[in-house]
C-alpha cells in the first residue's frame, strides 16, 4: 500500500535540472531509504513534496490527495513533515515552546489562548521523554548542542502524530551512541504505524533500519527494493561509483 | 540513553534558572508602576511637566503597538509614521465632518482612528509582506512616504501643507493636559495588555517563530502570511490610536507632522533601547527617554540636537547593547542566581555533596540567552 | 513637443540620479547593505560643492576633484567603523545603523547649515542649448556628461580590472570569495567609499539644480529607493535602467497632469512592480536557503 506517490516530477534550476521525471512510491508503514549519490536530486524531491519548492511539473500524491505544489503548512497539517540536512529549530524560543509551536489547535478561538494547554503540555513531555531531552524542557534551544538540536527537530515533528515523517541525513555528523537511540526511536515509531523516508549517505544505518530502499540517479528513480537486494545491484554500484558527472552539483 | 549527554555522571540535573523575573517581582512591578502612573499628574500638577507625560503616553501606546509587529515578528518596520498619520487625520476629518465639539467627545473618535488605521493596513501589509526582511524594511518607509504625498496633494480632503485645525478643548489651562494624559495612560495600558496576552498566546507563539525561522515555521503549520498579517494590524491600530491622541492635543494635523520620520526614528530609538520583542522592553524606553527628550527640547529648543542625540544613542545601541536592556537586566538576575547557587554548592561541599565543580560542569549545559 | 521635452528632461535627470541609484544597489549588492544614508550622503555632497564655490569661487564640476576623494575616504571611514564590526544580523543591523548615521549627519547638517535652503548657482545655469524648439540647459548636458563618464569608468573598473573582479566575486559570494585570497573587508570598504563618492558627485548635480536644506534627503532617499526597488536590488544595470524610466515618468506626469502628482508617480510605479515582479526589473529572484 502506498501513502506517498511521486509521479513524473520534474524541477529545474536554471541550467540544472534536478529532477528529470522522477516517478517513484513510497510503502506505507514501512521505513523508506532512500539513497543516492550527491546531486542526484534526494532534497530537492523532499523540497518539493513537502512544498517548499514548485514542481515544474509532475503529481504528488498523499493518501490519495494531490498534494502538489501544496503550501508547507498544509502539508504539515495533513500529516507529512520533515527535518532538513542542517538541523533547523527555533533558538530563541525554549525547547519546550519549540514543541508547542507544532501542536496543532483548531480554529480562532485555540490561537487566542495560552499555548500551554494541559494536553499540550502532557503530549510535549512524553514527546521530549520518548527523545531524553526532559531536563531541557525550559532551556533556550539555542543553546543546545548539535545531536540535542537534532534531537529536538525530530521531537517538534513528533508532537503532532503525522502518519509520515521525511527524515534528510538524520545521521549527519552524529556520534554512534546518538545514532543507535535514534534508530531505536525511528523503530518504534514506525512499530506505531508512522512511514518513514530517510535520505542517508550512511550506509550501514540505511541497510540496518530500512525495510525498503530507494535509489536516486540524476534526478530520477534507478530503482527499489530490498536493501540487500540494492546493495548487490550492480546499476546501483555503477551509479556510486561510476564515471559519469552530469547532472552533480 | 541520551540522558549522559545531558547531566554528568554522579551529579543530579541542576536545577533550571529561569529566563524571567519571578512571578512577585514581575507582577508587584507592574502593579507599582501603574500606581505611579496614575498618581502622577496629581503629583505633578505643573501643565509643563504633565504635557511631557502626555507625550509620554502617546510614545508608550505607540512603541507596545510596534513591538506586537516588529518585536515579535522580527520584521523591522521604520514606517509606521503611516498609522501615526492616518490617525490623526482620521480624528481631524471625522471631527471636522461630524461636527464632533471639542473636549470629551474628541476621545471617542480614537477607537475609529485606530481602526481606519488597521484597515487600512491590510492592503498595505499584504503588498509588504511578500518580500525580503531587508527590502520590507525600506518599502515601509517607501509607503509613509506615499502618505505623505497623498496628503499633500489631496487638498481637497486633506488642505494639503495648510493642514486640518482640530477643535480645542475649552478646558482651563492649569487642567488641559490631565484628560489627555488619563486617556493615553488608558491606551497605553490597553497597548501593553495585549503585548502580553499576544506574547502569551497560542498565537504569539507562532509570531515568534516566524521571527527565528519563517520556513521552518511554516513547514510546521504556521500560516506566516496571515499571522504576520494579523500583528501588522494590531500594531496598526494602536499607532492609529496614538496619532489620534496626539492631532487634539497639539490642536492641528500637517501632512509633515503626522507622516513624520522622525517618529519612526523615535519609536525604534526607544524600543530597541528597551529592548524590542520583549514586553517590557517598549515600556522601559518610553519612560526613559520620552521625558529626557521632551526636556531637552524644551531646554534647548533646538529640533537638531534631538535628531543628533537619537542617531547617536541608536548607534550606541545597536553596537554595545543591541538586545536592549530589558534583556540585559535577566542576565544580570540569571547571573546573580548562578553564583548563588554556586555558593551554596562550595558550602554543601563539605558536607559530601556534589562539589562546585561538578555544578559547574553541569550549568555549562545550561547556556545563557 | 511639451512631452518630447520632459522626456529629454527625464532622461538627463535620471542620468545623474543613475549615480546615486548605482551607489546604492553596488553597496547592496556587495554587502547586503541598504545604505540608508546615501540619501543625506548626497545632501552632504550638495553642501559641500555649494560650500567651495560660495566661498572660494571652485566652480562645481571642479569641486568633485575634492568632494569625491573626500567622501570616498567617510564611505571608507564609515565602513570600518559601523559596519565591520556588526557580529550577527548584519543585514538588519547595518541597515538600522545606516539609518541612524544617517540621522546624524543631518542633524550635524542641519545644525551647520540652518534650515535655509540654499542653490548652488553658476553663471552658466540658466543658458542653455537649443535645437529648434527643445531646450536642453548647460547645467544638465554637462551633468548627464559627466555622469556617463563616471558610470563608464565605474563599468570599466568592475569588468576590466582585477579589484573589480574580486568585487563581483565578492557579490557573488562572500565565503568564496574569502576562500580565494579575496579581502572582502578592504573590497566592501572600497565599495562603500566607491557608492559615497558617486553620492558627492550626484549632490553636486543635485545642488546645482535644486533648492535644498537637511531635509531633502527624505525625498532623495525615497526616490533612489524606489529606483533601486524597481531596477532591482543588486543590479547595476538595472538601476540605471530604472533611474531613466522613473525620471521620464515623472517628468511627463508633471507636464501633463502636475508636478505633485508627478512625485507620486514615483511610487505609484514601485507599487505596480512589487505586484508583478518583487525582485525587480533585474534583481534575482530570493532562493531559500536550503
Amino acid at each position: 500500500m502506498s501513502i506517498l506517490q511521486v509521479s513524473d516530477v520534474s524541477k529545474s534550476y536554471g541550467g540544472i535540472r534536478a529532477l528529470a521525471g522522477c516517478t517513484m512510491t513510497f510503502e506505507e508503514g514501512a521505513i523508506n531509504g532512500l539513497i543516492g549519490p550527491n546531486g542526484s536530486g534526494k532534497t530537492t524531491l523532499f523540497n518539493v513534496i513537502s512544498g517548499y519548492e514548485r514542481a515544474d511539473a509532475g503529481r504528488v500524491t498523499f493518501r490519495g490527495t494531490d498534494i502538489t505544489n501544496a503550501r508547507p503548512d498544509r502539508v504539515f497539517e495533513m500529516g507529512l513533515g520533515r527535518t532538513f540536512q542542517i538541523t533547523r529549530i527555533f533558538p530563541r524560543l525554549t525547547v519546550l515552546e519549540n514543541l508547542h509551536v507544532a501542536s496543532q489547535r483548531k480554529g480562532f478561538l485555540g490561537q487566542l489562548r495560552g499555548w500551554n494547554s494541559a494536553a499540550e503540555r502532557r503530549r510535549a513531555m512524553e514527546v521530549l521523554d520518548f527523545v531524553g531531552l526532559t531536563p531541557l524542557a525550559d532551556e533556550w534551544a539555542g543553546g543546545l548542542s548539535y545531536g540535542q538540536q537534532k534531537l529536538l527537530e525530530f521531537a517538534f515533528i513528533i508532537v503532532a502524530r503525522p502518519s509520515v515523517i521525511l527524515l534528510d541525513e538524520p545521521a549527519g555528523g552524529v556520534n554512534p551512541t546518538l545514532l543507535r537511540s535514534l534508530a531505536d526511536r525511528i523503530r518504534a515509531l514506525n512499530a506505531d504505524g508512522v512511514t518513514f523516508v530517510i535520505v542517508e549517505h550512511d550506509m550501514e544505518f540505511v541497510m540496518g533500519l530500512c525495510d525498503r530502499v530507494l535509489v536516486m540517479h540524476q534526478g530520477c528513480a534507478l530503482t527499489a527494493g530490498a536493501p540487500e537486494q540494492v546493495r548487490a545491484d550492480p546499476d546501483v554500484l555503477e551509479a556510486y561509483l561510476g564515471t559519469d558527472m552530469k547532472g552533480t552539483g | 540513553m541520551t540522558a549522559t549527554e545531558v547531566t554528568p555522571v554522579g551529579a543530579a540535573a541542576p536545577e533550571h534558572i529561569p529566563y524571567e523575573l519571578p512571578r512577585p517581582a514581575r507582577w508587584g512591578g507592574t502593579g507599582l508602576l501603574l500606581a505611579v502612573l496614575v498618581l502622577f499628574p496629581l503629583v505633578f500638577p505643573n501643565p509643563a511637566v504633565t504635557s511631557i507625560g502626555v507625550f509620554t503616553m502617546i510614545y508608550l501606546t505607540a512603541a507596545c503597538g510596534w513591538n506586537i509587529f516588529s518585536g515579535y515578528s522580527g520584521y523591522i518596520s521604520i514606517g509606521h509614521a503611516a498609522y501615526y498619520g492616518i490617525g490623526q487625520y482620521t480624528v481631524a476629518l471625522l471631527a471636522m465632518h461630524l461636527k464632533v465639539p471639542a473636549g470629551w467627545d474628541t476621545f471617542g473618535l480614537l477607537p475609529a482612528a485606530g481602526l481606519v488605521s488597521a484597515v487600512a493596513a491590510v492592503p498595505i501589509g499584504f503588498l509588504l509582506l511578500r518580500v525580503r526582511k531587508h527590502t520590507f524594511i525600506v518599502l515601509t518607509i517607501a509607503v509613509m512616504f506615499i502618505l505623505q504625498l497623498l496628503a499633500f496633494n489631496l487638498t481637497s480632503w486633506t488642505n494639503g501643507s495648510g493642514g486640518l485645525e482640530l477643535p480645542i478643548a475649552t478646558w482651563q489651562g492649569s487642567f488641559f493636559n490631565e484628560p489627555f494624559y488619563y486617556v493615553g495612560l488608558v491606551a497605553a495600558v490597553a497597548a501593553c495588555a495585549v503585548s502580553w496576552w499576544v506574547r502569551r498566546s497560542k498565537y504569539g507563539l507562532g509570531l515568534l517563530s516566524i521571527r527565528d525561522d519563517e520556513d521552518r515555521a511554516r513547514g510546521l503549520g504556521i500560516r506566516a502570511t496571515r499571522t504576520k498579517l494579523t500583528a501588522y494590524a494590531i500594531s496598526a491600530f494602536f499607532v492609529g490610536v496614538a496619532g489620534g491622541l496626539y492631532g487634539p492635543f497639539v490642536g492641528s494635523v500637517y501632512p509633515q507632522f503626522g507622516f513624520d520620520p522622525n517618529f519612526d526614528l523615535a519609536v525604534a530609538v526607544l524600543v530597541f533601547v528597551g529592548g524590542i520583542g520583549t514586553l517590557a522592553g517598549p515600556v522601559i524606553g518610553t519612560l526613559l527617554l520620552i521625558p529626557l527628550q521632551q526636556y531637552f527640547y524644551l531646554q534647548f529648543g533646538n529640533a537638531n540636537l534631538y535628531l543628533i542625540a537619537y542617531g547617536v544613542l541608536f548607534v550606541i545601541i545597536l553596537r554595545l547593547l543591541p538586545a536592549g536592556i530589558a534583556p540585559s537586566i535577566i542576565r544580570m538576575w540569571r547571573w546573580f542566581l548562578l553564583n548563588r547557587r554556586r555558593a551554596a554548592a562550595a558550602a554543601a561541599a563539605g558536607a559530601g555533596a556534589p562539589g562546585p565543580a561538578a555544578v559547574v560542569a553541569a550549568e555549562a549545559k545550561q547556556v545563557k540567552p | 513637443m511639451v512631452i518630447l521635452q520632459a522626456i529629454i528632461d527625464g532622461i538627463l535627470v535620471g542620468g545623474f540620479y543613475a549615480l546615486m541609484a548605482c551607489g546604492l544597489t553596488l553597496v547592496f549588492g556587495v554587502m547586503e547593505i541598504v545604505n540608508f544614508a546615501q540619501g543625506i550622503l548626497v545632501v552632504l555632497g550638495a553642501y559641500l560643492s555649494y560650500a567651495l564655490y560660495s566661498h572660494l569661487r571652485v566652480d562645481p564640476f571642479l569641486s568633485l576633484l575634492i568632494t569625491i576623494p573626500g567622501m570616498f575616504l567617510v564611505g571608507i571611514a564609515v565602513y570600518w567603523t559601523m559596519i565591520k564590526p556588526i557580529g550577527q544580523d548584519r543585514v538588519i543591523m547595518s541597515l538600522l545603523t545606516m539609518f541612524a548615521v544617517g540621522t546624524i549627519i543631518e542633524g550635524i547638517l542641519d545644525l551647520v547649515f540652518t534650515s535655509n535652503l540654499v542653490q548652488t548657482s553658476t553663471s552658466y545655469e540658466n543658458s542653455s542649448l537649443r535645437v529648434g524648439p527643445l531646450i536642453f540647459p548647460y547645467v544638465y548636458l554637462y551633468a548627464f556628461a559627466m555622469s556617463a563618464v563616471l558610470l563608464g569608468g565605474l563599468y570599466l573598473l568592475l569588468y576590466r580590472t582585477r579589484f573589480g573582479r574580486s568585487l563581483r566575486a565578492a557579490m557573488q559570494n562572500t565565503t568564496a570569495a574569502r576562500l580565494v585570497g579575496i579581502n572582502t573587508d578592504w573590497v566592501s570598504a572600497f565599495t562603500l567609499g566607491i557608492g559615497v563618492g558617486l553620492a558627492a558627485a550626484g549632490g553636486m548635480v543635485f545642488g546645482l539644480t535644486n533648492s535644498f536644506d537637511a531635509a531633502s534627503s527624505y525625498d532623495l532617499i525615497s526616490r533612489l529607493l524606489a529606483i533601486v526597488i524597481f531596477g532591482g536590488f543588486g543590479s547595476l544595470g538595472g538601476a540605471l535602467i530604472a533611474s531613466i524610466v522613473m525620471l521620464v515618468i515623472e517628468d511627463v506626469v508633471a507636464v501633463v497632469w502636475s508636478p505633485t502628482w508627478g512625485q507620486t508617480t514615483f511610487y505609484i510605479v514601485l507599487i505596480i512592480i512589487l505586484l508583478l515582479r518583487p525582485q525587480g526589473l533585474m534583481g534575482r529572484r530570493a532562493v531559500r536557503a536550503q
